[in-house]
């Protein structure tokens, strides 16, 4: 019997050819003829343009064009809302999404205001220096707090003030939970700027064949099949002319869907126009402007218990910016609102957020997509009922966890997907009383941190527990098929950023087939290879495409045995597949190859019966009721030096639920990688605006991603409760690791330096050795 | 405008090449656009990231920060000359893929160049000394932690 795959730490199809340098990305595509663009962007956030003079950059040797937002006709136009609001009662949202080129005014510092086309890039680069902007620079909504008062200035004039949206959800009664209060908490707490900075800039190459009337795009996105069928509408070509592929992708993390950047709809059209392949790589500088950001939030939160520290409800009211367009509709405030709510039982919640134009960069998912702050608020006031009721904080959270009888668990108000917020499975408890134990929590604070604070150091211990919902609809698809060759092929429309979908996804095949996981051959992100899909986002893709592979493999598995058995004349029954070949179970010699069986269910000649399809080969569809929900808990023990407020984490722990596993090794991959990006994101990456809405710190020098020095070893732990939304039983973890990392250094570093005992706290992220410093008060 | 061009020749992976370039034209964008070696990738162009890094005279440096004249006379190694044929992998290539040790593989060649000099220098490296090693090589989707997993395995198996 062959071993089963699933499960298994396979090595990665997709690694040779990454690790020899022969994979393919963006930057790599090569055209005979093929021009280069460079944008000239604005240097204000809010400013009226007056005159553009393109004059002396159409002189200089090299330049093919120069575009203005004038030049582009009926083809501007603002672009799609990616996901609408989602249907909760009396929600406002006022839709006010980018645009191809600024016209009139220019909205954040580094709005796209020319398009320059030339022979390299060199060239390009210098003509966009020979473009003359006159700016007449207006008030600036920069801070989130001034841009949502009365009177600010008005990112969007055609709007009474810059509210993007307000929506309030509740379930209970907040005002009669609070009337039977034993303690009450309540605190402000800010959560600031943070960008995903993938390894890989964006890109965007775009071809058109005259002859051939097509045009092929190859885009650094998430969502080819998306970009595909826009492109084609705005084109005003049919979608079988186009042809979007998304090759390797050097990192996402949710910034690389957006439907559309301006470079997305401005680059097509000029090959089109031009009779030209066209090319632009996103340089880093202008990563910090072009691609967008994420964040930025002010909550005003409480927090009502009884006296045993149960929770009887919360109330939250907060701020979110969305910067100076909001395409993404509600997904991320609708994230932070709905993951506050955690592994907790909160009887009565009572959340309403107001999302404010500011004049910077768009804010759309970052890996995440808003659930740190949620995730950031209810572990805070949970950090300080614990202290003020004198119940330990492991101890407040596991008395708060929904029991293992309580799934499927309803939370009664509207998830990002639509859908009610439910969680299908978990059990929480024991991951929590895991990492207890990994960590070392009752032996810490009883007998290392005082021998160690006797010996003046500054150590402290935190645990924070977290749900992350995955795997959302609408669906993904899969086509599996057996070549003549032997080998099998999987093509899905969701593409990959690195997440493992070559090897995770071979391996359900594998099993399925009766092949070795590197005989499956996995084709993704090219849209003439599958028409069908959504994207890779919301950790959905082990989960729907998973599944859909799944099916597909399943159905080519049934094909494989009703040809085979009419093959030997034998019983389905009787017939094992493995090693890439079907025999009959006890019959040696009687055996067939699954490439002869894919030339013999491909008749050329003869006739079939009605209904026979040809080839070994079945597509399949999978979209879940709703999302599958993840759970995590981390620990960690951090020392601080007090006088450089420099943190050393000494010990770092996760447990972790993603349901049935598909690769361990991926799945470790992910979740390390996931905590990695959460120590930045609470201690070392903040986007630093000033007042005039300029980012203060727009290079990889000043903007601080976590180095190897930074990250330490992190220790894994897995539980598992299948999903029961999904025939596998997975639950996505491609954001899980991301998510808890803010309230747990808030937690560690506060009690590391003791500030409780100095009526201070930590009640902001992300933190920094100076903030640290400020908060913390004398470092004595 | 008429820019002089300037000749440079260089070797790369044991090749000789010889181009009249710009002499404002940075040694990464010869590397992958003049020479069609774009397994050198770029990720900041202003020496932060690292994911450029190549051997010039064995030395890892940035090819974001140099021009391509700055290689006249030297001889540069990319990561297409670690594996030493096609169906191949160099071992250090072959410990990343055994230890998960990359995930978009954006930032991989620069890391197997720094490495490989690095390990040519210490054959037998603590987890503190790869780390340091590694600290001016961002990667964004692994933690670092399998990369190390990986340095080290190769270490190991060399021994």
């Amino acid at each position: 019997m062959t071993t089963r795959q699933f499960g298994a730490s396979v090595k990665r199809n997709e690694d040779a050819r990454l690790l020899a340098g022969r994979a393919q990305f963006v930057d790599d595509v090569k055209l005979p003829g093929i021009l280069h663009a460079a944008f000239v962007r604005s240097p204000h956030a809010h400013a009226r343009i007056v005159a553009i003079d393109v004059t002396a950059a159409l002189a200089r040797d090299g330049v093919v064009a120069v575009y203005t937002a004038e030049d582009l006709g009926d083809y501007w136009r603002p672009g799609p809302v990616i996901v609408p609001p989602p249907p909760v009662e009396g929600a406002l949202f006022n839709e006010r999404t980018q645009v191809p080129l600024a016209k009139g005014k220019a909205r954040h510092v580094g709005e796209p205001v020319a398009l320059v086309i030339a022979t390299s890039r060199y060239i390009a680069e210098d003509a966009a220096a020979d473009v003359t902007v006159e700016w007449d620079p207006l008030p600036v909504a920069g801070d989130l707090e001034p841009a949502a008062a009365p009177g600010a200035p008005r990112v969007h004039e055609d709007l009474p003030d810059n509210v993007a949206a307000r929506v309030r959800q509740s379930k209970g009664d907040y005002a009669a939970a609070a009337t039977r209060a034993h303690r009450t908490v309540k605190r402000r707490f800010a959560y600031d700027h943070g960008c995903a900075q993938p390894m890989e800039t964006r890109g965007v190459v775009a071809q058109w064949d005259a002859g051939a009337e097509r045009l092929t795009v190859w885009d650094t996105t998430q969502a080819p099949i998306a970009i595909r069928n826009g492109l084609a509408a705005m084109l005003g070509l049919s979608e079988r002319q186009v042809r979007v592929v998304a090759p390797f992708i050097g990192g996402g993390f949710g910034p690389k869907i957006m439907l559309f950047y301006p470079d997305e709809v401005l680059i097509p059209w000029a090959a089109l126009k031009l009779g030209r392949p066209v090319k632009w790589i996103e340089d880093r500088a202008e990563h910090f402007f072009a691609t967008t950001h994420e964040r930025g939030q002010i909550h005003d939160a409480e927090i009502v218990l009884d006296r045993d520290g149960r929770i009887l409800g919360v109330k939250d009211v907060f701020l979110h910016d969305t910067g100076a367009y909001d395409p993404y509709g509600l997904t991320v405030p609708i994230n932070s609102q709905c993951t506050l709510l955690g592994p907790y039982v909160i009887p009565n919640y009572d959340s309403t957020f107001t999302a404010v134009f500011t004049n910077k960069p768009i804010v759309t998912p970052y890996r995440g997509a808003g659930r740190q702050h949620g995730v950031f608020v209810i572990e805070r006031l949970l950090d300080i009922a614990a202290r003020e009721l004198d119940i330990d904080r492991a101890e407040i959270r596991r008395r708060n966890l929904i029991p293992p009888d309580a799934f499927p668990y309803d939370n009664q108000i509207i998830y990002q997907d639509f859908t009610r917020l439910g969680y299908d499975s978990g059990d929480y408890a024991p991951m929590l009383a895991k990492a207890l134990d990994m960590i070392g929590y009752e032996r810490f604070l009883r007998e290392e941190q005082p021998r160690l604070r006797a010996q003046g150091k500054r150590v402290g211990i935190g645990v924070v527990c977290y749900v992350e919902g995955t795997g959302i609809g609408p669906y993904e698809g899969a086509k599996v098929q057996v070549q003549t060759s032997g080998t099998v092929s999987l093509l899905t429309g969701i593409g990959t950023q690195g997440q493992g979908h070559f090897t995770s996804f071979a391996q359900i095949v594998a099993d399925q087939v009766g092949v070795a996981v590197s005989d499956v051959e996995v084709i993704t992100g090219d849209t003439d290879q599958f028409y069908w899909g959504a994207g890779t986002f919301a950790s959905r893709g082990a989960v729907v495409a998973g599944n859909a592979v799944n099916e597909a493999a399943l159905a080519v598995r049934k094909k494989i045995l009703r040809v085979a058995s009419e093959h030997f004349e034998c019983a389905e029954a009787d017939l094992v597949i493995e090693d890439g070949a079907v025999s009959i179970a006890g019959v040696p010699g009687r055996r067939i190859k699954l490439g002869e069986l894919a030339v013999q269910a491909n008749p050329m000649r003869g006739a079939v019966a009605p209904g026979t399809e040809p080839g070994l080969e079945a597509t399949r569809y999978f979209g879940p009721e709703s999302g599958a929900t993840a759970a995590g808990v981390h620990a960690m023990i951090v020392e601080v030096d007090p006088e450089t407020m420099i943190p050393s984490i000494q010990k770092y722990v996760v447990v972790h639920d993603c349901g049935t596993v598909i690769n361990p090794m991926i799945v470790a991959g992910q979740v390390l990688g996931g905590v990695a990006q959460g120590i930045g994101n609470a201690f070392y990456e903040q986007l630093a605006f000033d007042a005039e809405g300029q980012l203060l710190n727009a290079t990889l020098a000043d903007y601080l991603l976590p180095t190897a020095l930074d990250v330490p070893r992190i220790e894994l732990g897995h539980t598992v409760t299948p999903s029961p939304l999904n025939p596998l039983g997975i639950k996505g973890v491609g954001e899980a690791g991301a998510i808890p990392v803010g309230p747990l250094f808030a937690q560690a570093l506060e009690d590391a330096l003791e500030l409780p005992a100095k009526g201070r706290e930590l009640n902001e992220i992300p933190l920094s050795p100076c903030r640290l410093w400020e908060l913390a008060g004398s470092p004595g | 405008m008429n820019v002089e061009l300037v000749r440079v020749a260089t070797t790369v992976n044991g090749t000789r090449h010889e181009r009249e370039v710009e002499p404002r034209l940075l040694l990464a964008d010869f590397i992958r656009h003049e020479l069609g070696l774009t397994g050198t990738h770029v990720g900041c162009e202003h020496g932060v990231c690292g994911a450029c890094t190549i051997l010039v005279d064995g030395v890892p440096m940035r090819a974001c920060l140099m021009f391509a004249v700055q290689a006249n006379g030297r001889a540069l190694e990319t990561v297409e000359g670690l594996a030493p044929e096609r169906d191949r992998l160099h071992p250090l290539q072959e410990a990343f893929r055994d230890a998960h040790g990359l995930q978009c593989g954006f930032c991989t060649p620069g890391i197997l160049m720094t490495m490989k000099a690095f390990l040519d220098e210490n054959a037998n490296p603590g987890e503190a000394e790869i780390r340091e090693a590694l600290s001016g090589n961002l990667c964004r989707c692994t933690g670092y932690q399998h990369i190390v997993d990986a340095v080290k395995l190769a270490a190991e198996r060399a021994r």
